[in-house]
């Protein structure tokens, strides 16, 4: 494991989690056995290096509304797929963005966007719309696109790596 | 740590306090001794009354999680998204094998010939394909990777 110990530490003391109790980042700290301030100035340089993307809650997309998720799919050309990529990702629909390889004859797809909205017609308006823009701002760039909707969550825990102990 | 919490199956009724305080959650979280409290002040709220709200959001599984999300590529790891076709009359069976997995951080089931989508997370980059092929061989299906070449900028938030 190339990350430092207490990292390592840090990330399976949390990754189930914070404490739900007024001192959350103390509780843990005395769990780890470390001053609360050193593990604060640590999960400050941990978010300022991006190894911590953000601290918060993460809804349940069906729960609290959008239940409809859309994985659309494009095949485009590879001499224009990063103009087409920054160009997509920048959409407010899309809440996330990221090109892939194709893995061909079963999947020509190489760019993956997520479109979330509340219904699955909503969310096919969606990309058809953006599937419109996107012709005209880039003619003949996409060859093909799906859209995958997803049925059940089947599982969702997150991140979980094993205790070194 | 409770018993495992399976996803709500649908909308949750929630009330403007709780829409307000997923949204203030969904990043920014106080480091400080008192996190809780701070984020109640922004909302008009007790730090208990965060506290039980919070609690009663994690419980209704209107919300997955609450803590810090990494990103472990910054530490030497990986993330890569993964699918399978799997055939109806035992996907159940198939997806209880795929979860059981730790290095399984979610699964989702789409409609598509590739029917389950999911992604590994592990300590190491060589480790995807080590666990990808347990997963094939403890299903006796065929696993696709698709490892992430390039991250398109998008704003991460959604509001409840």
């Amino acid at each position: 494991m190339a990350a430092d110990e207490l990292e390592r530490r840090i990330i399976v003391a949390t990754q189930g989690g914070l404490p739900l109790v007024p001192d959350p980042w103390g509780a843990v700290a005395g769990e780890l056995g470390i001053p609360p301030e050193e593990l604060l100035a640590r999960i400050g340089s941990m978010l300022e290096r991006g190894v911590i993307r953000r601290i918060g809650a993460v809804p349940n997309h069906y729960a609290i509304g959008y239940t409809a998720n859309g994985m659309s799919v494009w095949d485009i050309d590879d001499a224009a797929i990063e103009a087409v990529g920054e160009w997509l990702g920048a959409l407010s629909a899309v809440t996330h963005c990221y090109r892939r390889p194709r893995r061909l004859p079963d999947w020509p797809y190489n760019l993956f966007a997520m479109v979330h909205g509340r219904s699955h017609d909503a969310v096919r308006e969606q990309i058809e719309d953006i599937a419109a823009r996107l012709e005209s701002r880039f003619p003949a760039t996409c060859r093909a696109r799906d859209v995958l909707f997803s049925s059940a969550i089947l599982k969702k825990t997150g991140l979980r790596i094993r205790d070194a102990g | 740590m409770s018993g495992r919490r399976t996803p709500a199956d649908g909308p949750v009724a929630l009330d403007d306090i709780d829409r307000a305080l997923i949204n203030a959650l969904q990043g920014d979280f106080p480091l400080s001794r008192q996190p809780f409290a701070e984020v109640g002040l922004r909302l008009g709220l007790t730090e208990e009354e965060v506290l039980v709200r919070l609690q009663r959001l994690l419980d209704a599984r209107v919300l997955t999680r609450f803590g810090p999300m990494f990103q472990i590529e910054r530490i030497g790891g990986a993330f890569c998204l993964a699918a399978m076709s799997v055939p109806d009359d035992v996907f159940e069976h198939v997806a209880a094998q795929v979860n059981a997995f730790a290095e399984v951080a979610h699964n989702y089931r789409r409609v598509h010939a590739l029917n389950m989508w999911f992604v590994l997370a592990t300590e190491r980059p060589d480790g995807i394909a080590d666990c990808a092929g347990r997963i094939e061989a403890a299903t006796g299906l065929p696993v696709f990777l698709f490892p992430k070449e390039r991250e398109y900028f998008v704003e991460m938030k959604l509001e409840a």
